[in-house]
């Protein structure tokens, strides 16, 4: 029988753990030890927004709120609190251990030169209300969360995949889509160019770059056996010499010689 | 639908549309001037654009997705690949976000070296802008000129660390190699000549009567536009927000240098010119104060160049080759990783082309948990949309080259 690999999770995992050892935090500070952001967050509470928690990290505050709030919450911010800019905002994948979406919101303020991050956290197949109609950039952003979470966005103008082809299948930074893609990307680029049934003849698209036959000679010429372009390479075939085309070796390599080369100094600017 | 007979072909890149008279174009993927691979999709009433959707995606290599999977050190020269004009300055900004993630400081030779690679990619991404544009609106002889200058740069960039476009130079925890010995010439040499240079460009340019009849007032991004696209760096600089994360949340040490930060309330393509322009000279300014600063550290024989952490972070090569503990740690960073605090990191850079950050969410691995790119030119490419409506086809051009976007980071 196979052995069991769990399904949720397929990023790669540290092979060495050490069942003693207590990862370090990275150190949270009370919100009230900023002037500015304590301020920030009397704004968002004083609003009637439920902030579940609230804390400094490495100078910049994280908000945790509800997702049915997060229109409210930027819009107050944008317009009561000056920040601007929606610099980023997109998904963590927490569906193997909490069954849902952490979405993330990162504002910035330039009057008061400060950052904040707005989070809420949603389950998989909860939607969230779109905030492009208060930041354009959230409309290319939130698509891009879809296409690469799979998280549903209501009252988007223009929901469709940005990165991804549109026909594609799977949501690539799911923690269950593997790095080398699923059985649907190996025949994809074979389905659209060549139709299914030229799938026998040409085979999955090999999806590891790393992967390297030595016995292809389509793409790779090995030194010593010089094999010509797609033919097959017997092991038993005589080898080719290594020595300069000066003394009957492979054409076109010439040995180096020093006297004749020309060493610049210092390039001429 | 196109009605195709012997005579009338079919089109593969119009669409008649007869009812409301619209022509759909299809501009791109491999249109030339595109500047990577960006399709537009342009709905034309006769030459004037009523709606635009930019498509991206044909460079998409799933780097967050590769970082997932991969340890801290050797996500670094995937990041040359985003923006690979200016590659250190992608390097740096991951090194700055897992700096920040441990809670490092960098030793201060190593900050100056830092300082002049981010300097020398910004001059060398500047040029080659200035090189791109200047040939897509048929000013061929800047693009020969540009390109000349961008050379001696990359030589000395080649001569730091090996490699002319993805440089990988920078490691988390300082920088690997100290400079060598004729960098501070060459370097001298280069920026000496750059002045000279930059007034054959504007020579060339500035009076032009083609370049102003296509920058000037072309391609107006209002303020209020520019802030809510998330336009940063020269996009919103030309767009009347002074805001240079250099000198509003300094890193390294931006806050010692002198600099101004160029602005412009025109907002079109020639105040963006103009900007990039004004900021190789600042470029060149902060560069001959690295130059001062190096030979001060030399003085007070600072000569360290990564950080001391041994839990991060190996050790230096001459403690690794003597030492068997300092051997040992290296062996457990290079073939496990380091493993950062669990915690959350968002870090902003001023690359070249705008505000780069980095979104780390560690739960204590040797992998990220999670890793977001917030790569300018995602966002100066979505601003198309509502940028392009109302201009006519051959502005199409300048635009996306006073936009500066490159496709590595756009797709990432």
């Amino acid at each position: 029988m196979r052995a069991y690999t769990p399904k949720e999770n397929v990023q790669k995992k540290a092979y060495y753990t050490d069942r003693y050892w207590v990862a370090p935090q990275v150190a949270k500070f009370d919100v009230e030890s900023d002037a500015v952001f304590s301020e920030d967050l009397k704004a968002i509470k004083d609003a009637k927004i439920t902030v579940l928690e609230a804390f400094i990290q490495v100078d910049q505050m994280v908000v945790y709120i509800k997702p049915e709030d997060n229109v409210a919450t930027l819009e107050l911010l944008r317009d009561e609190c000056g920040y601007t800019q929606l610099s980023e905002l997109s998904a963590i994948d927490w569906i193997s251990k909490r069954g849902g979406f952490e979405v993330f919101y990162q504002m910035l303020s330039m009057t008061k030169r400060k950052r904040l991050r707005i989070k809420c956290f949603i389950d998989e197949k909860q939607p969230i209300e779109s905030v492009q109609s208060l930041f354009r950039s959230a409309d290319w952003a939130e698509r891009e969360m879809y296409d690469m979470f799979g998280v549903i966005i209501n009252n988007h103008p223009f929901m469709k995949r940005i990165l991804m082809p549109d026909d594609w299948e799977g949501h690539p930074l799911r923690k269950t889509y593997p790095l080398q893609g699923d059985e649907f990307a190996a025949w994809y680029e074979v389905d659209k160019i060549f139709g299914k049934e030229a799938r026998d003849i040409i085979g999955p698209e090999i999806r590891d770059t790393a992967r390297v036959d030595r016995y292809d000679t389509e793409r790779f010429a090995r030194l010593g056996h010089e094999v010509p372009k797609g033919a097959e390479f017997n092991p038993d075939q005589e080898k080719t010499p290594l020595a300069y085309q000066e003394d009957d070796g492979v054409f076109l390599i010439e040995g180096f010689e020093e006297d004749k080369s020309q060493i610049i100094r210092d390039r001429k600017r | 639908m196109q009605n195709t007979n012997r005579l009338r072909p079919f089109f593969e890149n119009i669409t008649f549309d007869r009812d409301d008279n619209e022509l759909v174009l299809n501009f791109g993927p491999q249109h030339p001037s595109a500047h990577g691979q960006l399709r537009l999709m342009l709905h034309l009433q006769q030459e004037q654009i009523v709606k635009a959707h930019p498509d991206i995606g044909y460079l998409h290599r799933g780097m967050e997705k590769m970082a997932e999977n991969m340890i801290y050190n050797e996500f670094m020269p995937t990041t040359d690949r985003m923006d690979y004009i200016a590659s250190s300055s992608n390097n740096y900004g991951f090194a700055l976000a897992v700096e920040k993630l441990i809670g490092l400081e960098v030793p201060r030779r190593a900050k100056v070296i830092r300082m002049m690679l981010l300097e020398l990619n910004r001059l060398m991404s500047h040029i080659f802008w200035l090189a791109t544009t200047a040939l897509d609106v048929g000013a061929m002889t800047v693009f020969l000129y540009a390109f000349r200058e961008r050379e001696y740069i990359m030589d000395i960039i080649e001569d730091y660390c090996g490699a002319r476009l993805t440089h990988a130079a920078i490691r988390i925890g300082g920088v690997p190699l100290d400079i060598q010995d004729n960098f501070i010439y060459d370097l001298k040499v280069f920026l000496d000549k750059l002045p000279e240079n930059m007034k054959d460009y504007e020579d060339l340019l500035d009076t032009n009567r083609i370049w102003l009849m296509r920058m000037e007032n072309v391609g107006i991004i209002p303020t209020e536009m520019a802030l809510s696209w998330g336009c940063t760096g020269p996009m919103l600089r030309a767009s009347g927000v002074e805001w240079d994360i250099r000198k509003e949340e300094p890193y390294e040490l931006y806050d010692e240098v002198e600099f101004n930060i160029p602005v412009s309330d025109k907002g079109d393509n020639y105040a963006r010119y103009k900007i990039y322009m004004a900021e190789m000279r600042e470029s060149a300014k902060i560069l001959y104060q690295c130059i001062d600063m190096y030979a001060e550290t030399q003085k007070n024989n600072q000569t360290e160049l990564m950080a001391h952490a041994p839990q991060y972070i190996s050790a230096p090569k001459l403690d690794i080759m003597t030492q068997n503990y300092s051997l040992m740690q290296h062996f457990v960073l290079v073939t496990q990783g380091m493993r950062p605090p669990v915690g959350e990191v968002y870090i902003p850079t001023e690359s070249p082309k705008g505000e780069l950050g980095y979104f780390i969410n560690s739960q204590g691995g040797p992998y990220p948990y999670r890793l977001k790119l917030r790569a300018p030119s995602f966002w100066h490419t979505g601003v198309l949309t509502d940028l392009l409506p109302g201009h006519y086809i051959p502005d199409v051009v300048s635009i996306i080259g006073t936009t500066n976007i490159v496709f590595g980071e756009i797709d990432r």
